[in-house]
């Protein structure tokens, strides 16, 4: 069904996090005011980047990343229009020029320079087309999110955004139990490592920007980019009272009476 | 008469007034006005400004109430208020309004705050083609696995029937799980 809405509604973070938690396959069409931007991803991870017509070729990645000089470029593009990105890679490649990590090392530098790029835009449209892959004659690459996206989340500076994304500083946080990440490859920063280093179920937001030094803002900022790249989620405080609130929720304390109460409703509710 | 609540929480225009408006066996008491904001009334004309109520009499001496918070931030001073002694609660969310999600994710956490009790999500219009598919709204919407996020249609009274049979269920697990 439809993946599309309006960047005002969802940030760039947000939908790389669901690409990235989905592992989905497709490219990622963005209209930005003046530019639009195809980004395709290979089971959650960054495949492919492009920004309308601009330059991606091989020989323009390389150029700008000064592994190939001016001269060279201007060669490759006079000479070598012809040959794909791959068949250039395998040619630089077998002659000794670069190696096969240059070369990728290079496109991912670029993807994320785009990825850097839509990060700033807050206006336009987005839909994500499962059917779409990169062109076959260009060189993907399989780049984790998770980096990008604690990147892209130190941008969003928007308070009244981070305000409503963590409301309450007074709920815990627990490292999520979802299979296949690891913190240790995930690159933080000093502060937020320290952040980590107290996330605890017993621990609330709150005490943690205390022990932490830190103020409501600057929390959130963290907190919010552990939890876009799906490292923690919050949770209820460990201890915290979990009796039933002051208003009694069922009319009788008898646990059994409790159970056939909810099971007349049951068959109430399918009755009807 | 023993009586017990459910509550019917999300955000503005996501369907929790349809929603007990098709099970309800009472004409639902609800409080709707006007709206007033040039954007909302771009999306519905009336809105819940306190709360709808509607009933269900389960036998002589059992009645089950459901309540309908209203969705705008504006009136969530009601919502701890109506939230006391429920049993367990619902989330709508309109599945063809990304917009309203991050919304949704912010009144689930307040509600689960106010009380621990077992709740389900209901993705509300998955008949609409626009709707966004179950799973990646589980992932937007942050809900853990374990949590039950069921596709719903709110004018549908079988399909309001088994979203409440699935908070029920939940309950009754809960209340299983805790006995041991």
């Amino acid at each position: 069904m439809a993946l599309s809405g309006n960047l005002r509604d969802f940030t760039i973070t947000q939908l790389l996090n669901l690409i990235n938690l989905a592992n989905k396959t497709g490219t990622l069409i963005v209209e930005g005011p003046s530019e639009t931007a195809m980004v395709s991803f290979r089971d959650g991870k960054l495949a492919y980047a492009q920004i309308d017509q601009e330059n991606s070729s091989l020989a323009f990645v390389l150029h700008k990343a000064k592994k190939l000089s001016s001269g060279q470029y201007k060669s490759i593009q006079q000479g070598a229009a012809h040959i794909s990105d791959k068949e250039l890679g395998l040619l630089l490649i077998n002659a000794g020029y670069l190696s096969q990590e240059d070369i990728l090392t290079d496109l991912q530098q670029h993807f994320t320079d785009i990825i850097q790029r839509l990060f700033t835009w807050v206006e336009g449209f987005f839909h994500f087309d499962n059917d779409s892959l990169p062109p076959d004659d260009r060189i993907s690459v399989r780049l984790d999110l998770e980096n990008l996206i604690i990147e892209g989340s130190r941008k969003m500076r928007e308070w009244e955004q981070l305000q409503d994304e963590i409301p309450s500083l007074d709920m815990a946080l627990k490292f999520t139990d979802r299979p296949g990440t690891n913190l240790r490859n995930v690159n933080l920063s000093v502060e937020e490592w320290r952040v980590v280093s107290y996330i605890n179920p017993r621990n609330t937001i709150r005490q943690i920007a205390s022990a932490t030094k830190m103020n409501d803002l600057e929390i959130r900022r963290i907190v919010y980019g552990l939890l876009q790249a799906g490292l923690v989620e919050t949770t209820r405080l460990e201890g915290a009272s979990t009796s039933a609130p002051t208003v009694r929720v069922f009319p009788t304390e008898d646990k059994e009476e409790q159970k056939s109460l909810v099971n007349r409703l049951i068959d109430r509710i399918r009755s009807l | 008469m023993q009586t017990v609540k459910m509550v019917v929480t999300g955000p503005f225009s996501a369907g929790k007034t349809e929603f007990i408006r098709s099970v309800s066996e009472i004409d639902v008491v609800s409080t709707e006005r006007k709206v007033s904001s040039a954007s909302e009334k771009s999306i519905k004309d009336a809105t819940t400004v306190a709360m709808d109520f509607g009933r269900i009499t389960v036998d002589e001496d059992l009645v089950l109430y459901l309540f309908g918070t209203p969705g705008q931030r504006r009136f969530d001073f009601m919502w701890e208020i109506l939230s006391e002694g429920m049993l367990g609660f619902i989330v709508m969310v309109d599945s063809t309004r990304p917009e309203t999600f991050r919304e949704a994710r912010s009144i689930l956490e307040t509600f689960h705050a106010y009380a621990p009790t077992p709740y389900v999500v209901a993705a509300n219009k998955q008949d609409m083609k626009e709707a966004w598919d179950i799973e990646d709204m589980r992932h937007v919407l942050r809900i853990d696995s374990k949590v039950k996020l069921i596709s719903c249609v709110a004018t549908d009274r079988e399909s309001v029937k088994a979203i409440l049979l699935e908070l029920l269920y939940s309950i009754l697990s809960e209340m299983e799980n805790g006995e041991k």
